[in-house]
């Protein structure tokens, strides 16, 4: 019952966008949804667009991913184009009682829409793309200038390599709880919210109590390693940018440079 | 009074790239009073196997039927057979959650909507059971407890609901031998005093040959071997060595004796009939 979610997944491969850097992949993500956002005329939807689907074909990942990254946020997305299309001023198309639906207004929904699939696709390829390990070194690498300033890099990505990694873990310690208290005449799925809420019980406070079992024994083993932060570390894999990240992330700022010409002559 | 195994078949992932069979059209029959023990190498599919046996997981094909009614349905008949069958998982410690342990107990049968006098007499005869005395334990909180007695707590919670059939995974799993010993006496007094079918899931084959009357043995989702303990160890070690599975010490030393020309007996299965066998076979070395 638990094996839908996709967050943070990685699909390994050996695809261009696997073997792009994870620092070369982090910036071109950002830069290219910062991006997304100066599209405003259909010939930069079609340009973004296309180069979403160039990419997601690039990573050689089943488009079936791609829905299930998607499928989770629907809501969302439905809720926002819904604000935007019974909200937006303009010339009025459809009007019954209180619900006017407006040109601008179903132009507006429909692109919101679209900036959010978008989105969400592109940055789901970096994670599907990227072990969480050299992802948050990546996050580690890009963060180290901000050290002197007070941003403690290594923490924040030792923090979240250990975040990761245990999410798997307690997906699992939360489905065998789930089987055990069942078998115990737990009910999970009928009741009110509230009965629902207090079933619920059974299956946190263990839940719970491992999470932070699991906490103390590997303080304790870090410790025994000797393990005191980031001081003088050097590491097995160093990261290296190649001529791969120079094309990816080149051609990111191409399309940027093409979305920002086209935004400023109103296209 | 059986639990009947017609041909399942479970597939994990169906539809995914993680696509996986755990269980290829396997068949049994658990008749009433059996003391089975299950055994199989890791991945063998031991924990996906027994899990079927109370419904937390349905075959992909196939059926499961408990006394005749098949478990999968959602009737009330169903899930009423659906608790007969009681399940104690690996580590079940983990899974205590109230403040006290009698109400920790008490969480299984009130889900069986019995009365309240019903539901104490219950967690009453069940801590009696495992041997924790309801005075002095009742109101205590079930973290505070050594491994060993919080695993009899868990026990007695699965106790409480009065099953015919009693699943446990790996019971001794991380506990010292006097932790082990005690909890084997009381799964041994379980299936002798109250008449309750035991299917013990372990890699430990000494546990399972000292306690089992009839052993199967799980390969990459299929049953290999399926008989008498006693008789697998003696004619089957080549089959139990190719799918990983040990022979218990006993059985290997006796073997060794017997090769070395020590008179003794092939039909031993603890350590003390093994000194019992020894002591009298002494007597004529061949």
């Amino acid at each position: 019952m638990l094996n839908n979610i996709t967050i943070g997944q990685y699909f390994p491969g050996n695809s261009f966008l696997h073997r792009m850097d994870p620092r070369a992949k982090i910036i071109a993500t950002t830069i290219f949804v910062v991006a997304i956002f100066l599209a405003n005329s259909p010939l930069a939807y079609g340009l973004v667009g296309a180069f979403t689907i160039f990419a997601m074909l690039l990573s050689r990942l089943p488009l079936r991913l791609m829905w299930s990254a998607i499928k989770p946020l629907w809501i969302i997305i439905v809720f926002t184009m819904g604000i935007h299309i019974f909200t937006t001023p303009g010339n009025s198309l459809f009007q019954w009682g209180v619900i006017n639906i407006t040109d601008q207004g179903l132009a507006m929904g429909l692109q919101m829409a679209a900036r959010l699939i978008f989105l969400i696709l592109f940055s789901s390829l970096l994670t599907y793309t990227t072990s969480p390990i050299r992802l948050t070194d990546g996050i580690e690498h890009l963060l180290n200038p901000f050290r002197c300033i007070g941003v403690p890099a290594h923490e924040l990505a030792m923090m979240m390599t250990i975040a990761l990694r245990f999410i798997p873990t307690l997906l699992d310690e939360t489905d065998r709880i789930m089987k055990a208290q069942s078998a115990r005449g737990a009910d999970f799925v009928t009741g009110s919210i509230i009965q629902r809420a207090k079933n619920m019980v059974p299956l946190l406070v263990p839940l719970f109590i491992s999470a932070f079992r699991r906490a103390d024994e590997l303080a304790i083993a870090m410790e025994a390693r000797c393990y005191r932060g980031g001081v003088n570390r050097t590491r097995m894999k160093e990261l290296q940018v190649t001529y791969v990240d120079y094309i990816g992330v080149g051609a990111v700022i191409l399309i940027t440079i093409v979305l920002i010409v086209l935004w400023w002559l109103d296209l | 009074m059986a639990i009947v195994l017609d041909n399942i078949t479970y597939t994990y992932g169906v539809g995914t790239p993680f696509e996986k069979t755990a269980l290829h059209g396997v068949s049994l029959t658990i008749e009433n009073g059996e003391f089975l023990g299950i055994i199989g190498h890791t991945g063998s599919g031991k924990s996906t196997f027994v899990q079927h046996l109370n419904g937390l997981l349905h075959p992909t094909t196939g059926t499961v039927t408990v006394n005749g009614v098949d478990i999968s349905a959602s009737t009330e008949e169903a899930k009423k057979m659906r608790h007969k069958v009681g399940m104690v998982f690996q580590y079940p410690e983990h899974q205590l959650f109230e403040e006290t342990i009698a109400e920790d107990i008490a969480f299984g049968p009130k889900n069986l909507g019995l009365s309240a006098d019903e539901v104490d007499e219950r967690v009453r005869e069940a801590m009696k059971f495992v041997g924790l005395d309801y005075d002095t334990y009742a109101e205590r909180s079930p973290f505070h407890l050594s491994g060993g007695q919080m695993r009899r707590v868990a026990i007695a919670g699965v106790v409480a609901m009065n099953p015919d059939f009693l699943v446990l995974d790996e019971p001794s799993a991380g506990l010292d031998p006097f932790g082990r010993e005690e909890i084997f006496e009381e799964i041994i007094r379980l299936h002798k005093e109250k008449g309750i079918t035991v299917i013990l899931v372990s890699h430990n084959m000494e546990d399972i040959s000292r306690m089992a009357s009839r052993l199967v043995v799980l390969d990459k989702g299929r049953i290999v071997l399926d008989g008498e303990p006693m008789d697998i160890f003696n004619n089957h070690r080549d089959e139990l060595q190719a799918v990983g599975v040990d022979v218990p010490p006993v059985s290997v030393t006796m073997e060794y004796l017997r090769e070395q020309g020590l008179d003794v007996s092939n039909r031993v299965l603890s350590v003390d009939d093994a000194v019992q066998a020894i002591l009298e076979g002494g007597s004529h070395v061949k």
